[in-house]
């Protein structure tokens, strides 16, 4: 039994929004992964909910006319894995998401609620940086599209208003078409385990397969919120494809994060595994491109 | 039917969900009890205010320190000692305002429901005094301004020490001498089944039911923690979800039934949470160990010496037992003239240590075991070869203990089955010169371990047959079913001695200690051993019952009778079955009395057993990654009394083995006391993705002291496979881990310091 | 404090259920109390052991982590609801046999996970086994009989596929 005040339920976007306003107090809930959990450590106790699980605009995921790909947030893990669009397209964000927790958690826990709690070790949010997501909100007035780099304000803590959900993620067609990616989950466990550090790569070669032409890297548990690498993405575009490239990206990475002490794991032990995991990674997506072949 | 490999008797129960555990037994009017835990470590309580708990509706009632009996009470699961000198120490009482770790229980509160009795605890104000904390032994031991229990000033619960020859003497003229240090970490039982009990009054007594591995056990603790008769308590033990030696210990069971008391019998639920089973339940004891040993020019050990420091936490619980069966098994196995022995037992803040599956045998051989490799490593000899030359063969004994003794010994041919598997010398010499990032290696260890707790406590066992009106029986039995397959076993045996089909013999499985026999339960791989040895008997009295029933009813037979398959013989000529007996003795006009057989058994043997893990693992250096390649456990556990059961619990152990080499550790802050992995998230318990296939093989040699030919194998496997990675990293990387788990953390640094990274 | 009861109607082991249940309930404690189903195993509460796990919708689930209320309409199946008049599924038979059952208190949800894993009809490699049976956790076992357990069913099923064919 969980120590909830109120519960409402919203079948539509505009009545999550008028009861949101309407109980400023009430939280948003839709797999409950996550809220549920703290509810019953305390953290949350008392609260009242506002759920938004029944809300059929908000699932699956619908591939537009331009390219873009539009991902209900309250898709789950296990069907943004399954589905087709995703798989064709970008298969790095199927993989990321199959290896949330195990397989009970990823037929509960949303895409979207994976971004909005806001932690750092999210398994869809390094991923989700390096697709240059944005992030489609609605508050019952119009609603925004927000960059998901500027969605993240801190620990827990993400920009969403009082009264404004988020609705879909967005991944524009620009952003994947020709790119190949590859997500390293470091976990302590192969399953059931949340990420002691986590690196998405997404990158593109050129034509004749020898150079890296674009590259991003998104690190998670590597600074308080998902970090992208910009100075080594910049300092690697236009290398040729070898060995002094994936060395370098480690090299770089190391320099670029800067990841704290906990008792999970320390400062220096992240860095080393941050550049081994982000070379690794570089190496794969590159490798699924064509890259380096002669 | 011994030997044979038949289904779990409880199987059909427990995979249609049948198989009623203490939860799915609880009446429905049950209050809720919840226990208020303390947020500091060590200090006390200078004030508590419960009067807004109290006021809250739904609230039934709230009981604090203050309010509960004065005197202390032991909890561990041990037979009771009627001489003082070796009772166990009585040191907790039902709540505290004395906190002695971070967790302690202050208070606790009665509610019509969960939600309620939560909010009920956010309700208690209370002020503490905070003293310092301590969570190190070796520090603690240095004596500390506020010790955790008064009566031991220095924090020292216990010590004690043997010496074997001349260890300084010997150490003076061996050719080598080696000196390490290791460490073992705190781990969890982690059974699924969290603590659970709940309890209510009947005709003025408290009944209790519990999810225990020692029921009879439990209703005495329940007597001494209130102050009244044993016979006033009533301990039912349904299925239990695993104990892992967690549920060997009375835990929150004396509170459930005091709180009944207040609510004028009213059944009452206390169930731990799982982050309550971590905290404030019991761990495996972290233990330190210095090891020195002497080899001469052939490689023989001439001398050995460990001093061990054990980490107790708060509460004695099981106390030096654990360290001083770690002191035990260094005695044991291995051909040494001079040995020596110390260990310290020791109170700090931190969680209660207390007994875990193989009872201080992980930590000890996983500190000896190591050093072998190290002194084989130091001397330039295989590991494996060094250990052979150092073995015992044969039969041995302790110097101190009679009779625990090796009275077979399959340790050679456990050693050459497992190197046979693992293509050891193959192995090891294909990895010898490896460079790279990812390199393999083999590596194993090996262990002895006793049969049941005699001479060091008593061995004592009921078993109860009834003939049944068809010719079936009906086994009961004190000692308890925790998953390892015990009423199984038992079944089997009775059915051997009794010639019968194991379908015609009905074991209960709930124990009720006003009605099943007197036994003190599952722990020290003793239930088949000492049980058995119960059941045996019994079988064997009803046996020579029934015959002479028969004689009673055909005393004119004069060729001997015998009974096989449920019909009695009369030399080879089948006179009646079972049945018709049965029935006759039942209602026969003459010669009315069912036939019973009851057992009181006390067993003054121990029997050693043996075995031995051997492994092959891949590193990712960079990565600080383990991965096991093969693995298999080889063990002499005598006659097995049933292979798939016998293959069953050696996997487990297995699996129970690499979660402590590889990933599982209980991790404290330093300066709270206060414990930060408390959960199955964050507590590295293995999952089937991190689990490699295992392979298990046995040697059996039967066994003269055991009733089947049987021996301990209940804990055994989960002794050598944490040394065995250990001593397999080693050769794969030439760094030696003196502390495990083997974590990334640990490995990450290890290969930075020697300039592998 | 009032509780606030809301209808719940679904199909629970193949049979319409209509409960009101208390907002503040988990599908676990529906299930159990309410129900009395008492196979669905109270582990840990927070969706880190499995011992609870249920099938909703043709998918596997942890009903400690999911509220009662969302259970209106969804097709719900435990262990229960397996057996049909004393005859056992194929899985619960190769748990027996294989030896994948020691305490049993893990057991209910392996089977769950383990159901709707077969259900797929596909051939499944002890990786992908490993893999949709890792939300569960055993102490008991270390695993390999339950891997063999099924493997052994998906073996069977993928030979009576072949003989169709």
């Amino acid at each position: 039994m969980y120590d909830i005040e109120k519960y409402y339920n919203a079948s539509t976007i505009g009545e999550a929004v008028h009861l949101l306003k309407e109980h400023p107090q009430a939280r948003v809930i839709c797999g409950g992964s996550d809220v549920l959990i703290k509810i019953r450590e305390g953290k949350f106790a008392g609260t009242s909910l506002v759920c938004i699980r029944d809300i059929r605009e908000i699932q699956g995921v619908i591939k537009m006319d331009s390219g873009d790909i539009y991902i209900g947030a309250a898709t789950t893990f296990s069907h943004i894995t399954s589905d087709p669009v995703i798989r064709q397209y970008i298969p790095v964000l199927a993989e990321a998401v199959d290896q949330v927790g195990g397989p009970q958690v990823r037929n509960i826990g949303t895409i979207g609620g994976n971004v909005c709690n806001g932690a750092v070790s999210a398994d869809s949010a390094p991923t989700l940086f390096s697709l240059n997501a944005m992030l489609r909100t609605s508050d019952g007035a119009g609603g925004r599209m927000i960059p998901i780099r500027d969605f993240y304000r801190g620990p827990g803590k993400v920009d969403l208003q009082p009264g404004e959900i988020l609705t879909h993620i967005v991944i524009p067609g620009k952003d994947y078409e020709g790119y190949q990616g590859h997500y390293i989950k470091y976990s302590m466990r192969n399953a059931m385990d949340i990420a002691t550090l986590s690196c998405s790569v997404v990158s593109k070669v050129n034509q004749e397969k020898r150079l890296l032409e674009d590259v991003r890297i998104t690190f998670g548990v590597a600074a308080p919120v998902p970090l992208r690498c910009n100075e080594t993405e910049q300092e690697l575009k236009g290398m040729p494809i070898g060995e002094a490239l994936f060395e370098k990206t480690a090299q770089l990475v190391r320099q670029e994060i800067h990841p704290r002490d906990s008792w999970r794991a320390s400062r220096d032990f992240r860095l080393q595994i941050g550049g081994e995991i982000a070379e690794r990674a570089l190496r794969r997506s590159v490798e699924l491109a064509g890259g380096g072949q002669s | 039917m011994v030997g044979k490999s038949i289904a779990r008797v409880d199987a059909y129960d427990k995979v249609t969900g049948r198989a009623k555990f203490t939860d799915d037994l609880m009446p429905e009017n049950c209050l809720v009890a919840k226990v208020l835990h303390a947020t500091i470590g060590n200090g006390i309580v200078r004030s508590i205010d419960t009067t807004e708990a109290e006021a809250m509706e739904g609230v039934v009632k709230v009981v604090t320190f203050q309010d509960v009996p004065k005197h202390c009470y032991p909890t561990p699961g041990h037979p009771w000692s009627v001489e003082e000198s070796h009772q166990d120490v009585a040191d907790r009482n039902l709540l505290t305002g004395r906190i002695r770790y971070y967790g302690d229980d202050i208070a606790a509160v009665v509610a019509e429901d969960e939600v309620t009795a939560a909010r009920a605890l956010k309700k208690i104000r209370v002020e503490y005094e905070e003293y310092p904390v301590e969570i190190h032994p070796r520090e603690s031991m240095k004596g500390t301004r506020y010790p955790v229990h008064e009566e031991k000033p220095d924090n020292i619960l216990a010590h004690s020490d043997f010496s074997i020859g001349d260890v300084d003497q010997a150490l003076a003229g061996a050719a080598k001498v080696i000196r390490r240090s290791y460490k073992t970490p705190m781990v969890q039982h982690c059974h699924i089944e969290n603590p659970i009990s709940y309890a209510y009054m009947e005709k003025g007594r408290i009944v209790v039911v519990a999810s225990t591995q020692i029921p009879h056990i439990m209703r005495r603790v329940i007597g001494q923690a209130l102050g009244i008769p044993w016979g006033k308590v009533r301990v039912i033990k349904p299925y239990i979800g695993g104990g892992f030696g967690n549920k060997q210990d009375v835990l929150y069971e004396p509170l459930n039934a005091y709180l009944t008391t207040l609510v004028g019998g009213r059944p009452v639920k206390l169930e731990l949470s799982r982050e309550e089973t971590f905290c404030n339940t019991r761990t495996r004891h972290s233990l330190e160990y210095d090891l020195t040993a002497g080899v001469d020019e052939n490689g023989l050990l001439v001398a050995k010496d460990m001093v061990s420091y054990s980490n107790q936490g708060a509460y004695a619980s099981h106390g030096h037992a654990i360290a001083a069966n770690g002191l035990t098994s260094w005695r044991l196995q291995y051909a040494c003239p001079n040995i020596r022995g110390e260990a310290y037992t020791v109170y700090t803040n931190t969680p209660v240590a207390g007994a875990m599956r193989a009872y201080g045998i992980p930590q000890a051989n996983f500190s000896s075991e190591c050093f072998m490799d190290d002194i084989a490593a130091e001397i330039g000899m295989d590991p494996l070869e060094f250990r052979k030359k150092n073995l015992i063969h044969g039969y041995y004994e302790d110097k101190y203990l009679t009779p625990i003794a090796a009275n077979t010994n399959g340790i050679f041919a456990c050693l050459e089955k497992g190197a046979e598997y693992i293509h050891w010398e193959e192995k090891r010499n294909a990895y010898r010169n490896q460079t790279g990032n990812i390199r393999r290696g083999v590596g194993m260890a090996l262990f002895s371990y006793k049969t049941g707790v005699w001479p060091i406590a008593l061995e004592v066992a009921g078993a109860r047959l009834v003939l049944n009106q068809d010719g079936s029986m009906q086994l009961m039995i004190g000692a308890t079913e925790i998953g390892q397959g015990a009423d199984t076993v038992f079944s089997q045996m009775a059915a051997e001695t009794l010639h019968m089909n194991v379908e015609d013999i009905h074991i209960q499985s709930f124990q009720d200690t006003d009605v099943t026999p007197f036994d003190t339960g599952a722990y020290g791989s003793r239930q088949s051993f000492v049980t058995g040895t119960a059941v045996k008997e019994c079988a064997q009295q009803i046996y020579q019952k029934i015959l002479d029933y028969a004689k009673i009813m055909f005393p004119e037979e004069k060729r001997e009778l015998s009974m096989r398959e449920g019909i009695l013989y009369a030399g080879d000529a089948k006179r009646i079955t079972l049945e018709e007996l049965a029935l006759e003795c039942y209602y026969s006009r003459s010669h009315a009395g069912p036939i019973t057989a009851e057992v009181a058994t006390q067993v003054k043997k121990n029997t050693i057993s043996t075995g031995c893990c051997f492994v092959e693992v891949e590193v990712d250096m960079a990565l600080g990654k383990i991965r096991i390649l093969d693995i298999v456990n080889v063990h002499d556990s005598g006659k097995l009394l049933n292979p798939q059961l016998a293959t069953m619990q050696v996997h487990g152990g297995m699996s129970m083995g690499m979660g402590y080499g590889l990933s599982e550790q209980l991790i404290l802050d330093e300066k709270s006391g206060r414990l930060l992995n408390g959960t199955l998230l964050d507590y590295k318990l293995m999952t089937t993705m991190d689990t490699p296939d295992l392979s298990v093989d046995f040697v059996e040699l039967e066994d003269p002291m055991g009733p089947y030919g049987n021996k301990a194998l209940g804990e055994p496997p989960a002794i050598p496979a944490a040394p065995a990675i250990r001593n397999a990293v080693l050769h794969a990387t030439g760094v030696a881990f003196n502390e495990n788990p083997l974590t990334p953390q640990r490995l990450i640094d290890g290969f930075s310091k020697a300039g592998l990274l | 404090m009032k509780k606030d009861l809301r209808l719940v109607e679904c199909v629970v082991n193949g049979k319409e259920v209509a409960e009101y249940v208390d907002v503040r309930e988990s599908l676990l404690d529906m299930l159990r109390n309410r129900l009395h189903l008492s196979s669905v195993k109270k582990g840990c509460e927070v969706g880190e052991c499995g011992a609870c796990t249920v099938i909703v919708d043709g998918e596997a689930i942890d009903s400690c982590i999911y509220l009662a209320v969302w259970a209106n309409g969804k097709n719900i199946r435990t262990l229960e609801g397996l057996e049909k008049d004393g005859e056992l599924t194929r899985i619960q038979e190769a748990f027996i046999e294989e030896g994948a059952i020691q305490c049993g208190f893990c057991t209910p949800g392996f089977v769950m996970s383990a159901t709707v894993l077969l259900e797929r009809g596909e051939k499944l490699t002890r990786d992908t086994i490993r893999k949709y049976m890792a939300g569960n956790l055993c102490r008991c076992t270390g695993y390999e009989n339950i891997v063999n357990a099924v493997e052994k069913v998906n073996h069977e099923m993928m030979e009576q596929k072949e003989t169709e064919k």
